[in-house]
Order: structure tokens, then C-alpha cells, then sequence
């Protein structure tokens, strides 16, 4: 059974990752905090859980999504796929320009937000917002609010591997906009809209996106898979504290108009 | 046990409503787009099969274990009341779970070839993964550090935006004398830094913290962690670039 084996092998990388977090919390816990800790056995078996679930849900991937995934991002980049709509093919890769690549979009697009709605960070944080706001940040629209960011995130990346646009350009519009963002958004939500900029990339996310950049950089000419795939990830994580921040005004603007209309109407 | 079993089935069904965007997105493009028969179906339904479980157990395992674990280890501190101790908790946990990171090995390795690649380095392989190896250490501080800072503000209460939007513009104000080879890494190094063991434990260790101590609110005060902790790894690895 080569899936026995594939999940042994990768529950012990799994086991040697948490390792260093376990040693940390065990040393500070016995030498430093010397408190019993409530509900011991339980958490231990929420450990275990947390690590065995991950176990199965990387050799899952593994198997059942990332070379699918992978292969398609090659495709989809081929110049024979890109040019294939128009003639393109036959006048050659520099008779392409960006617009041969919508496709390509589509797809980073479209593996970012799937790839972002099924990310465990991300449920994981959006769980303890939902119990931490009592429910006033809705855990779903917040998903689906950082869903949006990447796929904006990782179609401008592709754009920006096809036209060579200069990587900092891009960021520090970026920035540019979180903090005009950060000045009108409502104080609660700019903390998280912070971090879901971090959340966002983790186990589902950026292995497929790695090889969308890689695969888009290494048949575009003049560029160097080294040099020009990397940013993906980078603009993948900048784009969803645009959109939470977005989503939290959106919500505060529709909330504004409902008790105005509210107002009028009791007038 | 029925019912725990109904809410592991629940968790499981929540689990599918995840997955279904991205078995839809691979299923259009494959048959849509490229027009490429499917693959062989045994794999990709064990693999799917295989996800849904652990997913659910990975959810089950978070409510049971990292968040109380993270806020209880939190109150723990605040009780003892050591700020010392709790800073020193907070850079090991940072640097401790970066250090391993297996995305991150890889990036390091990525970064030491682009280098090399551009003629910054020795090509030899042994500079390169003395280069590779400088870096990850240089990241893992970096989260360490991260942890700490943003750990004292929660104590402190200070606002967060106004350290991450002046961290930004320390970041671009790197980005312009930094080597252009190192500032894609750069970039990417913040989003890859924070694993999914990570996140859920170091966002306990914030709500917790925020909730016991008096005066905070949870949710503007104990967020911000994670934040810090992708921030902090561009500016070193830019920084780490001038001068190595």
C-alpha cells in the first residue's frame, strides 16, 4: 500500500515540524510557568489530532490535487496553449503579448480563491474571530473576504510575470492603499485585516501558486524562473488586508444606510 | 457517542463545503479549458477522502488542544506576572517554530541559488548553503523578534498600525538600496514564515493575553501577532542582503 507508506513518511516530517514547538512549550511550561495545565489529557489528544489530521490532509493533497494542480499550471502556461486561440503559436512566443494570457488569469485567479476557502490557518483564525467578536465578524464572509484578495493578489502576479512590470512598483502602491485604507476603516477590524495578510499562504496555497510563478516564468522569454517567480506569494498576501479592510467598510457603509433609511422612516 | 459522532459529521460536511471550490476549479479547467481526459479516479477519490478527514480532525484537534493550550499558557504568564519570562516565551516560540520551517528551507535554498545565479556569491555549493543556512537563521530572528514586539504591544496597547505601517515604510525604503536579486525572496520570506501550527497557537497566545489583561479588547488588541510576524522577515532578509 504505497499510501500506508506515503502517510507514515509524511506524518514523521509532520511530528519533526511540531517538534521544536513542543520542546518550547514543555521546557517553559515545566521550568518557568510550573502550573498544572487544565484539561491535560484532552489537549494532548487535541494535539494529536491537529497532527494526524494534517498528516492525512498533506498525503490527500498530495495525491489527489498538487500533480493535477501542477500539470494544468504547466498547460495552461505552454506558449502551444497560450497561442493556441488565436494563431499565436505560429508567429512565435515574441508575437505574444499579454493579452494571449487570459486563461492563465482565470486560473491564478481561480486557484487562489479555492486554494485560500480550504487553507486550515485560516478557518483556524477565522473561528477564533467569530468567538472573539461575538459573532459580529462573520467567519465565512471573512474567508471569502481574504478568498478575494488572493485571487486579485496572484492574477496580478501572473500579469506581473507576463509584462515584467517591476515587482516594488506594485507592493508599494499597495502599502499606498492600506494606509489610506487604514486611516477610514473601522478600528476594529485593522488588527486582523494585518494578519490575514500572513495566514493566507501556508500548506494549500503555495504549492500550487509556486508553480503557476515558476511554470509562467520559465516560458516567457527573457524571463528567469530564479529572478521572476518569485512575488507571487508576496502579492497574495498583500491584497487580502485591502479586502478585509474593504469587506469591514463595505459592512459599516450598508449598516450606515439601513439606519439612516431606519431614521427617516420613523421620522 | 452518537453524539460526537454527529459532530464529527458535521465537521466533515463543513469540510467538503471547503474543499468543493477547489475540486471545482481543477475539474473546469482540466475538462473546460485544457480538454484533457481525467485521470485515473481511484487516487483522487482516496487523496479526497483522505483531505476531508483530516481537515476535520485538524478543526476538531484545534478547539480541543492549540487554542486552549495557547490561552491557557497565556493566562499562565499573566499570572505570574514576569514580563521577562514572557518575552523570552514569545521570541523562543517565534524563532523556535521558523527555524524548521520546512517552506522555509526551501525558499533559503531558492534565494541562495538567485544569488548565486547573479553572481553575488560563489556558485560552489558549500557557500551557497552556508548562504542558505545564514538566512534561515536570519528569519528565524527576525519572527522571534517579531513574536516579542508584538507581544509587548499587547501589554503596552498600543496601536498597531502605527508599527506595521512604519514597519512598511521601512521595507521600502530597503527595497530601493537592497540587491534587486534579494527583494523577491525578501517579499515572499513574509508569507511563508507562518505555518498552520503556528497561526492558530500564536492567535491563542494573543486573544489570551488581551482578554486577561485589564482595559483590552480581544479583538483590537490580540490580533496583530501574525501580522508582526510576516513583516519583520523582509526587512531582515533585504537588511541581510546589504551586508552579507
Amino acid at each position: 500500500m504505497p499510501v500506508l507508506i506515503q502517510l507514515v513518511d509524511t506524518l514523521w516530517t509532520t511530528i519533526l515540524d511540531v517538534a521544536p514547538i513542543l520542546l518550547i512549550l514543555v521546557l517553559f511550561q515545566v521550568l518557568v510557568l510550573r502550573q498544572k495545565v487544565p484539561h491535560l489529557r484532552r489537549m494532548i489528544l487535541g494535539f494529536i489530532y491537529v497532527v494526524l489530521g494534517l498528516d492525512l490532509f498533506l498525503v490527500g493533497l498530495e495525491m489527489a490535487l498538487f500533480p493535477l494542480g501542477e500539470i494544468m499550471a504547466r498547460q495552461l502556461t505552454d506558449p502551444a496553449m497560450v497561442g493556441a486561440g488565436d494563431g499565436g503559436a505560429a508567429a512565435g512566443l515574441a508575437g505574444l503579448d499579454w493579452r494571449d494570457y487570459l486563461w492563465v488569469y482565470a486560473f491564478a485567479a481561480a486557484v487562489g480563491f479555492s486554494t485560500t476557502i480550504a487553507e486550515p490557518a485560516l478557518i483556524a483564525v477565522s473561528l477564533k474571530v467569530n468567538e472573539v467578536s461575538g459573532g459580529s465578524v462573520r467567519a465565512w464572509g471573512l474567508r471569502v473576504a481574504v478568498a478575494v484578495g488572493v485571487a486579485f493578489g496572484v492574477s496580478l502576479g501572473a500579469l506581473r510575470i507576463v509584462t515584467g512590470w517591476p515587482l516594488p512598483l506594485l507592493i508599494v502602491i499597495g502599502y499606498g492603499i492600506v494606509i489610506v485604507q487604514t486611516v477610514f476603516a473601522p478600528r476594529q477590524i485593522i488588527p486582523l485585516a494585518y494578519d490575514s495578510g500572513g495566514v493566507t499562504t501556508s500548506t494549500v496555497t503555495v504549492p500550487l501558486v509556486t508553480a503557476l510563478g515558476l511554470g509562467l516564468a520559465t516560458n516567457i522569454p527573457g524571463r528567469s524562473p530564479l529572478i521572476d517567480g518569485f512575488g507571487l506569494i508576496a502579492l497574495a498576501s498583500l491584497f487580502p488586508m485591502i479586502t478585509v479592510m474593504g469587506y469591514a467598510q463595505l459592512g459599516a457603509l450598508l449598516a450606515r444606510r439601513a439606519a439612516r433609511r431606519q431614521a427617516r422612516e420613523d421620522s | 457517542m452518537p453524539r460526537q459522532l454527529w459532530s464529527f459529521l458535521a465537521l466533515l460536511l463543513g469540510a467538503l463545503r471547503d474543499l468543493a471550490p477547489i475540486i471545482l476549479v481543477i475539474g473546469f479547467f482540466q475538462v473546460i479549458v485544457l480538454q484533457q481526459p481525467l485521470p485515473d479516479p481511484v487516487p483522487i477519490i482516496v487523496g479526497l477522502v483522505l483531505v476531508l478527514l483530516g481537515l476535520a480532525l485538524f478543526i476538531q484537534g484545534l478547539e480541543m488542544g492549540l487554542f486552549p493550550l495557547g490561552e491557557s499558557m497565556a493566562h499562565a504568564f499573566a499570572d505570574k506576572g514576569s514580563l521577562f519570562w514572557l518575552l523570552a516565551f514569545s521570541f523562543a516560540l517565534g524563532f523556535g517554530t521558523t527555524v524548521a520551517e520546512p517552506a522555509l528551507i526551501a525558499v533559503a535554498g531558492e534565494a541562495a541559488a538567485a544569488v548565486a545565479e547573479a553572481g553575488l556569491i560563489d556558485p560552489d555549493p558549500e557557500s551557497r548553503e552556508t548562504y542558505a543556512l545564514g538566512l534561515r537563521y536570519t528569519v528565524a530572528v527576525a519572527v522571534g523578534l517579531a513574536i516579542l514586539v508584538g507581544v509587548f504591544r499587547i501589554i503596552k496597547g498600543w496601536p498597531v498600525q502605527i508599527l506595521i505601517i512604519g514597519g512598511y515604510l521601512v521595507v521600502v525604503a530597503l527595497t530601493f538600496i537592497a540587491p534587486p536579486e534579494i527583494v523577491g525572496v525578501a517579499y515572499d520570506s513574509g508569507g511563508v514564515t507562518t505555518s498552520t501550527i503556528t497561526v492558530p497557537l500564536v492567535t491563542a497566545l494573543g486573544v489570551g493575553l488581551a482578554s486577561t489583561l485589564g482595559g483590552r479588547n480581544p479583538l483590537i488588541d490580540g490580533f496583530g501577532l501574525i501580522a508582526f510576524a510576516s513583516l519583520t522577515p523582509m526587512m531582515f532578509v533585504m537588511l541581510y542582503g546589504l551586508l552579507y
